[in-house]
């Protein structure tokens, strides 16, 4: 029961059916402060859902969601955000008509932001702009001034990520953000996630890239069809056989 | 940190080359009354109508995602309150004006909350209902002069008041209109046009700032609504025909989507064609559609957009 308490997030039994099909069963896990987990599984395990369920986007069919004790669960997304988790997503979609540092003006002006900088936080264009050169957006070469639609997929990756920081969270959400991008891509990304990490920031990594989520994760769970099968380090669970049948297929019984 | 803003004081011929397209506008729209006779002065006065309605929907439109064919509720809403006002409490109209503005976006606006979450042509549709339910309830009821109307309204003190008003809500429209959308909750709405699911999971209440935007769009229709029974002196179910949700959508797309003065330009344009038109008789709308389908077909990024793009080719007038 103490190790509940200190957990910054717990999910508590937690399931959701969309029609027929059992997309989380009861799965139960706990984030703690200042570490990085990763979640792993094959395609339709019930990751991103699991994501959908915490965030607020998708309502839980029974379980519940706990932060720093206090239940979360059927909170709107709005309102989770602004206690401190938020998100990226899978189908990055940045607001495309917007240039790359107006992209954080929204966060910028969330109630969240507002009251931890004591309802002023000056210039909120030169805010956004300190953030994303922080994250890799050359300021020199007037990145951060582009329209967010032009910016080449690396760059929307980060900015997915900018928008988070930017609301100052608790726990980062980071669904696939590795996916898609090259190896030179990961490794320029890998550091911004440890720097967070060395802030304080809780992140929650969905991802299939899994010898880069290893080199990042403190301990990783296994989905697949909906349940948790494995938690623990990544070595450890990898040498588990539901893991590795999750992962290559049962072996014909001869 | 540089901004856009610092470039164009840099040099008084930029600051020339920025002004000289607003100045044009301003003072076009300020000269037209001098010109026209009685009868085109009032076709002015209507478009100008149609302008504010066009501002709306484009604002919605193209800002928030909102397609609103609402334009007719929210004239219908102005106009009925500005006029009941006059009629059972006497108020002068330069007063019944700006409260049944405000009231009737108040009123519009809490009507099309329920629709908000619905997208796209789903809320167009929507939208669209509410001024024929409007109507059905008023003849249902018998209530507001019902299918009659209510005649003698208190008028504008005088026609060159009439003209100057609605071109001077028209330009404070748009200019306060173009300011909002580049504010942090213009960009706040933008952002939900684009991804309202990344905006949510940013910690913003997407239903609290829609209902603004809709509010911000219900104002000036409304004010609109609330001048035109004053204009006429007349209010009836008329105000809630469906010229006021059509037309805003033609003018916005001949002058440009997303411009905002593209709009006004076509609606100021628009109205009078169709005056003019009145020639053809029966085969008004004919002519009249043709006109749009050509300017859909050959210039469908609209006047506003091409227009700019071209005086932005021109040489900028610099010494070397």
């Amino acid at each position: 029961m103490d190790r509940r308490a200190q957990a910054l997030l717990e999910v508590r039994d937690i399931s959701k059916a969309f029609g027929g099909v059992q997309a989380v069963n009861d799965v139960s896990f706990a984030l703690h402060k200042g570490k990085i987990v990763g979640v792993i599984g094959p395609n339709g395990s019930g990751k991103t859902t699991i994501v959908n369920l915490i965030t607020g986007f998708v309502r839980a069919d029974s379980g519940e969601v706990f932060f720093q004790g206090k239940r979360t669960t059927g909170l709107p997304p709005h309102k989770i955000a602004n206690i401190g988790i938020t998100r990226t997503f899978q189908n990055m979609r940045p607001y495309h008509s917007l240039a790359a540092y107006k992209n954080l003006i929204v966060p910028l002006n969330s109630p969240r932001v507002r009251k931890t900088a004591g309802g002023k936080l000056g210039d909120n264009n030169s805010v956004a702009i300190d953030i994303l050169e922080e994250i890799g957006f050359e300021r020199d070469a007037r990145v951060p001034y582009k329209t967010a639609g032009a910016l080449p997929l690396g760059y929307l990756k980060r900015l997915e990520l900018g928008r988070c920081i930017a609301l100052r969270p608790e726990i980062i959400i980071c669904d696939e953000i590795f996916s898609g991008l090259s190896m030179s891509e990961i490794t320029t990304m890998i550091p911004l996630l440890e720097k967070l990490q060395m802030e304080g920031v809780t992140i929650m990594m969905i991802e299939h890239r899994l010898r880069e989520l290893f080199r990042l994760v403190d301990s990783v769970i296994v989905m697949h069809f909906g349940r948790k099968i494995a938690e623990g380090l990544p070595e450890e669970v990898m040498r588990k056989d539901e893991v590795k049948r999750a992962y290559l297929g049962t072996e014909r019984k001869r | 940190m540089r901004t856009e803003g610092l470039y164009a004081l840099s040099s008084w011929s930029d600051m020339a080359y920025l002004l000289a397209p607003r100045v044009f506008l301003v003072f076009g729209l300020l000269i037209l009354p001098l010109v026209l006779d009685m009868y085109w002065q009032r076709v002015l006065c209507a478009a100008g109508i149609y302008a504010l309605l066009a501002i709306g929907f484009d604002f919605l439109a193209e800002y928030v995602g909102l397609v609103c064919l609402g334009g007719a509720l929210f004239v219908g809403t102005g106009g009925y309150i500005s006029g009941l006002l006059n009629v059972s409490l006497g108020l002068p109209p330069l007063l019944c004006i700006p409260i049944a503005a405000v009231s009737g976006a108040l009123i519009s606006t809490i009507v099309l909350i329920p629709c908000l979450r619905l997208r796209g042509i789903y809320f167009a549709i929507v939208s669209f209902m509410f001024p024929l339910f409007a109507v059905f309830i008023i003849i249902a009821l018998g209530v507001f002069g019902s299918t009659e109307g209510i005649s003698a309204l208190d008028l504008l003190p005088n026609r060159w008041f009439e003209q100057y008003i609605i071109l001077a809500l028209v330009l404070a429209s748009v200019f306060s209109v173009r300011r909002l959308v580049n504010e942090d909750f213009g960009i706040i709405l933008r952002g939900i046009k684009d991804n309202d699911q990344a905006v949510r999971s940013s910690g913003i209440n997407i239903t609290m700032y829609k209902v603004k935007a809709v509010f911000v769009a219900a104002l000036i229709g409304c004010l609109g609504g609330a001048y035109l029974s004053h204009l006429y002196g007349w209010l009836g179910l008329s105000l809630f025909a469906m010229d006021f949700s059509i037309l805003p959508i033609a003018a916005t797309v001949m002058g440009g989507m997303g411009t905002l003065v593209g709009p006004v330009i076509g609606a100021f344009i628009l109205t009078p064609m169709s005056e003019a038109l009145r020639g053809f008789g029966q085969l008004r709308v004919v002519v009249y559609c043709l006109i749009l389908i050509g300017f859909m077909v050959y210039k469908p990024e609209g006047l506003m957009n091409y227009l700019e793009r071209k005086y932005h080719q021109f040489e900028r007038w610099e010494k070397v």
